[in-house]
């Protein structure tokens, strides 16, 4: 089970509202490389997985997640206050605020639905574990990508420091993956499904 | 948020980020000395942290919400606020 913890992971106060900036943000909450499929992405690969310090490793990572799906929730929120009709007239905010007021909803900053087709749980440790990698280093270059396009210093330190996690995510996932070929045979490390097959520790 | 209010909150994020942050390490190297005591350094510090924010601020875990006259659990900010 899971307890909500009352504070967030870092703090986010944005003083000045930016409906501009919520709908490309909002990205990270409901994208392809967002902080809903990271976390669904780990916490759904760690029951397949037969290695006891990458399972706590998926545990870790997909919990810790979902605190920055609730930072960027946060700096969502927070930049969609007090917004007038003339606000969402100008700001690119408007077709969204059709939809869902300026309520929550996990969306690609495209407007694309979150879908679970976002991440993969396959089965496979190599599999799973070259995925997140991938995973991680997609999320780093869209918080990149935000980062070329935000000048306001109270948004950039909270993206600033989910950046920051998602190279320090890789660096785990990257030891976690030298874990797993140190249990599979050195000449050829596809030669089974490590979850599926006999494990030849 | 008070200042005083404000500085417990700090407190108490800094030295939990560090345990986030041990922890993971420690997922991947069970048996290094180094980052075993770091992390019950800071264990102990999050302890002191948590106890000084709640007792003077209203609850930060579930479990730990204490009986009183009334629910405080729903009437502190929420952390989504900008309040903390």
């Amino acid at each position: 089970m899971w307890t909500y913890e009352r504070r967030l992971q870092f703090p986010v106060k944005i003083s000045t509202p930016n409906p501009k900036m919520a709908q490309l943000i909002i990205s990270q909450f409901g994208g392809p490389d967002g902080e809903l499929a990271a976390s669904m992405r780990y916490l759904s690969q760690r029951y397949s997985m037969p290695y006891k310090e990458i399972t706590g490793l998926l545990t870790d990572i997909g919990t810790e997640e979902l605190a920055h799906m609730e930072i960027i929730s946060a700096i969502v929120y927070q930049l969609t206050k007090n917004l007038t009709a003339e606000d969402l007239k100008t700001s690119g905010f408007d077709a969204y605020y059709i939809d869902h007021t300026t309520g929550l909803w996990p969306q690609a900053a495209g407007g694309i639905p979150f879908n679970s087709c976002f991440f993969q749980s396959k089965g496979d440790a190599l599999t799973d574990l070259t995925e997140d990698l991938a995973a991680e280093q997609k999320a780093r270059t869209t918080y990149d990508n935000i980062l070329r396009l935000v000048t306001d210093p109270e948004i950039v330190e909270p993206i600033r420091f989910l950046r920051e996690r998602e190279v320090i995510h890789f660096q785990r996932f990257g030891e976690a993956l030298v874990r797993v070929q140190e249990h599979m045979d050195a000449k050829n490390f596809y030669a089974m499904n490590p979850e599926l097959d006999k494990i030849m520790s | 948020m008070t200042e005083g209010k404000c500085e417990a909150m700090k407190k108490l994020q800094e030295v939990s980020f560090a345990l986030d942050e041990v922890r993971l390490f420690l997922d991947t190297h069970p048996f290094d000395k180094e980052a075993l005591a770091y992390y019950e350094n800071f264990r102990s510090e999050r302890e002191k942290a948590l106890s000084e924010y709640e007792t003077a601020y209203g609850p930060i875990e579930q479990y730990r919400v204490k009986e009183n006259t009334m629910w405080y659990w729903v009437h502190c900010p929420w952390p989504w606020e900008g309040a903390m």
